[in-house]
């Protein structure tokens, strides 16, 4: 077990759009679960959307130029060293850019005539690492780290950690991964598992747990979406698990939209909670759940966790 | 050739038959590359029809991969069962084999049913570059 690491003590935090909007629990988890874990976050400033899917099917180039700039404020206006992204679709665009920029001379001029014409300087790649929040508290703070400062554990919770699918993909733009012993794998990624096991509780496996949740889809094409969630939930239920944590704010409204859309339309019943795995964290140390913000999740999971002494 | 629809309720009506999962899968592919006027390809990649139907279906270079991994989890499985010896996935294949194909119809099945969503995500093309 890696010791830990004081880099992430202090970082530069980008919470994306969703943060902001339908992920607020995420954004509110986030940082009450790094406050009461003693580590500072420094949101970046002015930042901009990372350019997610609608700009990135436009023009990838310009998604490159629009993560590019939240890197450079991140990297050389704040100075940070690292800049730490808790949305899975923020992390996978900064990630892709720093590869694009490292690897692509059509990149760089985009992005240098981008910069040039928004008058800030053009970011460099390799000039600060980006994270997501399973690698912050993995890092900074360890399942040891988490282990000694749990009030109340998550034992008895059954949890199915489901990742989303860009957490890990493509493989190339996350070079850090796939390292060996204390290293998160793109095939059985196990960050999210480690964590919530140093709280007590209790983790089933399931092999949905890098799947698509349709949640590029789910304004355009909501029948597969509810279909591509039932299946989820139907197979962490199989697998045993009363909760899925999730990791990622899109997958999370995903499945909690789609899983009420389900019982609605489709007469689909299913019952596992969706959570955030800030937010059981958050519980696990001791936090209430107006502070991990359960209230502002769209499945009710309040009762369901206070029944186990949480929140 | 089947619809998806059946083969959905295939899929979802054969819990513990893993050596046909794989097969059902292909169908998908299949159906998706009928639907675009491309005869399905026989050959194999890396010793797999299932994955050289996807690298057909992709064409090309895929920017995203999150179909192929599930076509991949799909093969690892099937060749997981059919190796000799104990491993821990071993208990648990049948049962993932069938969301896994049960998740690629659902996925490929809407995008059938919506032409103008594109190809897979993971391989749709940029407006402007195309």
């Amino acid at each position: 077990m890696n010791a830990p690491d004081n880099k992430l003590k202090k970082v530069a935090y980008y919470p994306g759009c969703a943060l902001e909007g339908t992920g607020h629990a995420y954004n509110r988890s986030t940082k009450a679960l790094g406050s009461a874990l003693g580590l500072e976050l420094e949101e970046v400033k002015n930042w901009n959307c990372c350019g997610a899917m609608e700009v990135k099917n436009i023009d990838p180039k310009i998604q490159t130029y629009l993560s590019s700039r939240v890197l450079n404020i991140a990297a050389n206006e704040m100075k940070h060293d690292v800049v730490m992204a808790p949305c899975n679709g923020c992390y996978h665009n900064l990630k892709k850019a720093e590869y694009d920029l490292a690897h692509d001379q059509g990149s760089r001029d985009v992005v240098a005539k981008l910069s040039g014409k928004a008058g800030h300087q053009t970011y460099e790649p390799g000039k600060i690492e980006t994270i997501h929040a399973l690698d912050w508290i993995k890092r900074a703070v360890g399942e040891e780290g988490l282990k000694q400062r749990v009030a109340k554990s998550l034992s008895g919770l059954k949890v199915a950690n489901y990742y989303g699918c860009m957490y890990t993909r493509p493989r190339h733009i996350f070079p850090e991964k796939d390292q060996g012993a204390g290293s998160e794998s793109t095939s059985k990624p196990h960050f999210m598992d480690d964590l919530l096991a140093a709280a007590g509780a209790e983790n089933v496996d399931f092999a949905l747990k890098t799947a698509c949740c349709g949640g590029a889809h789910t304004l355009s094409d909501s029948d597969t979406s509810t279909k591509l969630v039932v299946n989820i939930i139907r197979a962490a239920e199989a697998a045993g698990a009363d909760v899925i944590a999730t990791e990622c704010p899109t997958c999370h409204s995903g499945l909690e939209m789609h899983q009420i859309r389900a019982e609605k339309n489709f007469g689909v019943k299913t019952k596992a909670k969706v959570v955030y795995f800030t937010q059981l964290l958050g519980l696990a140390l001791g936090l209430s759940a107006r502070k991990v913000g359960l209230h502002e999740n769209v499945s009710d999971s309040l009762g369901f966790l206070k029944a186990r002494g949480l929140g | 050739m089947r619809k998806i629809a059946e083969i959905e309720a295939e899929i979802e009506a054969s819990p513990g038959r893993a050596g046909r999962f794989v097969a059902l899968a292909e169908e998908v592919l299949e159906i998706w590359l009928e639907a675009h006027e491309r005869a399905a390809t026989r050959e194999t990649c890396e010793g797999s029809r299932l994955l050289a139907l996807h690298r057909q279906g992709a064409r090309g270079d895929p920017s995203f991969n999150a179909c192929r991994e599930t076509c991949r989890e799909l093969v690892y499985r099937e060749n997981l069962l059919a190796s000799p010896g104990e491993h821990p996935d071993k208990a648990g294949a049948s049962e993932a084999m069938r969301a896994l194909a049960l998740h690629l119809a659902y996925f490929v099945g809407g995008k059938l049913e919506n032409a103008k969503l594109g190809e897979f995500c993971c391989s749709s093309r940029p407006l402007r570059v195309n």
